[in-house]
């Protein structure tokens, strides 16, 4: 392989040809504010296609306000993200995202199926209706997720776990090519948790990128195979076997460091997850 | 048309065209939002008054509508300085704006023929007398042919943006990430909530209009699961209410728009206590069924637990403290549920069933145990 020159200009529209090296998500020197308090401040990383990220720090970092960022859904002050090297607006139709569970009202209306068509709506366009195609796809991702029973249940009468399987079975129906999930595992049980974990390598298999906001630092080695440590400013990013380390924890948690880092810690020092 | 017809008519059409959109203010929780609008056209309705000197004109509804529109605008623009939260937003927003609407009628009212009661209450009753003669022809009523556009585009309006409306009604975030624009359709539904409200005042007024835009749709969201029929539901309950209302005002001889909101008022109540899933009534006893359901499970894990597989139902009072009536209930359903037998000297006996039922709940209840760490 030839060495390519580093340098800092963005890829250009000719930079087609070297796509593989084009990194699926870019931030550069992104700042989100309310007002004038910053949330975000100042964070660059550049992550590679077909991994899981995990997005982990402590409550408040920002961590739903970088995808949410990402995504256009919040006014960005300074910086700016690409998307395989285009703004999000121009990527639409290959993001799926998953907000937090509790984001939505679970008593409107309507059926599982019918959440799991919405995530088809960007692609059906404006005006016009899901038909039969929409609703098979639908279905599918449905039983993917191992919730074709509950295709027609009203949704307020699936358990937590099931309703986060929804969502996900939403986002797999945009078969996008990369994935932004808010704490799909937040609040979900031993069976959805594993079917979650079980989905993620999956789309990694196929190729995909999934960027997930994660709270269990537990599990982030189990899961994920790169991580993104935010505190207000950017700690690190990169492989776990690289960045998941005491020092980055600490650096991240600072005196917040509760019995759940520790005993992360105390996983990494036993050298990983078989320890 | 007869006058009673056009009166039924044209309150049957303002229950149709606020129903439509009171369905997707309910479920956004916007009801206040709907509220306000309803009081905040007035000084647009005065004022376009003043150049058209017509109620109802196609100049009048769109200009009175924009007054909506600004409403909205103005508390999203108000809550969003973080200064006060949104609904102390909508309470300073619109009693300024109503109150310009009353100063400004009361300012001309020896002028024009404009007074207050005819704007905050309504004036169903003449609504027959004010017609359209297009040629030499009468049309029939004004306020008929108003109502029917204005619930024809409210129709065509949720039709053709179903689903746009639905996710960003649902997932306002999703609608956004998928390019669905949830600001603009909010938007669009905020003008057609105006120009229903414009059109509505004159047959139920200014004030009672949002007992038509909330009621109906509240009444609904009670009866299904399923959008499209919350929203068929709702002008069906509309309708009945305007038309009970209507009928109820006659034969009492009661203020019609009155009549018609406390119509609109007496069906909820009827629904909330009486829907077959999500009403008061069904509720309680749905509970009560799970409580009696319940307490047969403890008793047989129970029986299993300690390893009595036979309980005089005389005990049960003692063993448990339940009341004569509740233990007799429990007993009745287990019998049901063949979880138990009742030999001749009214001693509960395990069956097979039971034994197994004992099992799964020890396994439930451990389960829930080490998840509650």
């Amino acid at each position: 392989m030839t060495p390519t020159p580093q340098t800092a200009t963005p890829p250009t529209s000719t930079a087609a040809a070297q796509r593989p090296s084009t990194p699926a998500v870019e931030v550069h020197d992104f700042t989100v504010a309310y007002h004038t308090k910053p949330v975000l401040w100042d964070v660059d990383f550049a992550l590679p296609e077909g991994k899981l990220v995990a997005i982990i720090g402590p409550n408040g970092a920002g961590k739903s306000t970088m995808l949410k960022a990402i995504l256009g859904l919040v006014p960005v002050s300074a910086g700016w993200v690409e998307i395989f090297g285009k703004p999000a607006r121009e990527q639409r139709s290959i993001i799926g995202y998953v907000p937090q569970r509790e984001s939505v009202d679970w008593d409107f209306p309507t059926n599982a199926l019918d959440v799991v068509l919405m995530g088809l709506y960007g692609r059906v366009g404006w005006i016009r209706r899901p038909g039969r195609h929409e609703r098979e796809k639908a279905m599918a991702a449905l039983a993917h997720v191992g919730m074709a029973d509950y295709a027609r249940r009203q949704i307020s009468q699936l358990s937590g776990g099931q309703q986060q399987r929804v969502f996900l079975a939403r986002a797999l129906a945009q078969e996008a090519r990369l994935y932004f999930m808010d704490e799909p595992f937040a609040g979900v049980d031993a069976t959805t948790e594993r079917a979650i974990a079980g989905l993620l390598r999956e789309l990694r298999e196929r190729g995909r990128t999934v960027i997930a906001v994660h709270h269990d630092l537990q599990t982030v080695p189990q899961y994920f195979d790169w991580v993104v440590m935010l505190n207000l400013r950017l700690v690190a990013a990169g492989p776990v076997e690289k960045v998941f380390t005491a020092d980055n924890l600490h650096a991240t948690y600072g005196g917040r460091l509760q019995v759940l880092t520790q005993a992360a810690e105390s996983l990494l020092k036993k050298g990983g997850p078989t320890g | 048309m007869t006058p009673e017809l056009a009166i039924i008519l044209t309150a049957c059409l303002t229950a149709t065209a606020c129903a439509i959109v009171g369905t997707f203010l309910v479920l956004r929780k916007m009801a206040l939002i709907g509220d306000a609008i309803s009081h905040a056209v007035l000084p647009g309705i005065v004022i376009a008054f003043f150049f058209t000197h017509s109620l109802n004109s196609l100049p009048m509804l769109i200009g009175a509508s924009l007054f909506g529109l600004v409403t909205v605008a103005l508390i999203e623009a108000l809550s969003r300085t973080r200064r006060v939260a949104e609904d102390s937003a909508i309470g300073v927003v619109f009693p300024a704006l109503f109150a310009l609407g009353v100063l400004l009628i009361s300012q001309r009212a020896g002028q024009i023929h404009l007074d207050t009661d005819c704007v905050l209450y309504g004036d169903i009753a003449w609504v027959p007398f004010n017609t359209i003669v297009v040629g030499g022809v009468n049309l029939g009523p004004r306020s008929v042919w108003v109502l029917g556009a204005v619930t024809l585009a409210n129709l065509l309006f949720v039709l053709v943006f179903w689903k746009e409306l639905k996710i960003s009604t649902f997932d306002p975030e999703l609608a956004a990430a998928l390019g669905l624009a949830p600001v603009l359709i909010q938007y669009l539904l905020m003008g057609a909530v105006s120009v229903t409200t414009v059109a509505a005042f004159e047959s139920v007024g200014a004030i009672l209009v949002v007992a038509m835009l909330i009621v109906p749709a509240a009444t609904a969201y009670l009866f299904t699961d399923r959008l499209w029929l919350m929203l068929t539901l709702a002008i069906v309950f509309g309708v009945l209410a305007a038309v009970s209302g209507y009928f109820f005002a006659r034969a009492f001889d009661f203020s019609i728009a009155g009549a018609m909101a406390l119509a609109v008022g007496v069906w909820f109540t009827l629904a909330w206590l009486f829907a077959p899933r999500h009403g008061v009534v069904a509720q309680l006893v749905w509970r009560a069924r799970l409580s009696v359901r319940f307490a047969g499970e403890l008793l047989v894990a129970h029986m299993a637990d300690r390893n009595e597989p036979s309980l005089p139902v005389r005990a049960l009072a003692g063993h448990f403290r339940w009341r004569e009536w509740f233990g007799r209930l429990v007993v009745r359903d287990l019998l049901r549920r063949q979880l138990v037998r009742l030999d001749k000297a009214e001693v509960l006996l395990l069956t097979e069933t039971g034994r197994q039922l004992a099992r799964e709940f020890g396994r439930e209840a451990s389960a829930a145990n080490s998840h509650d760490r």
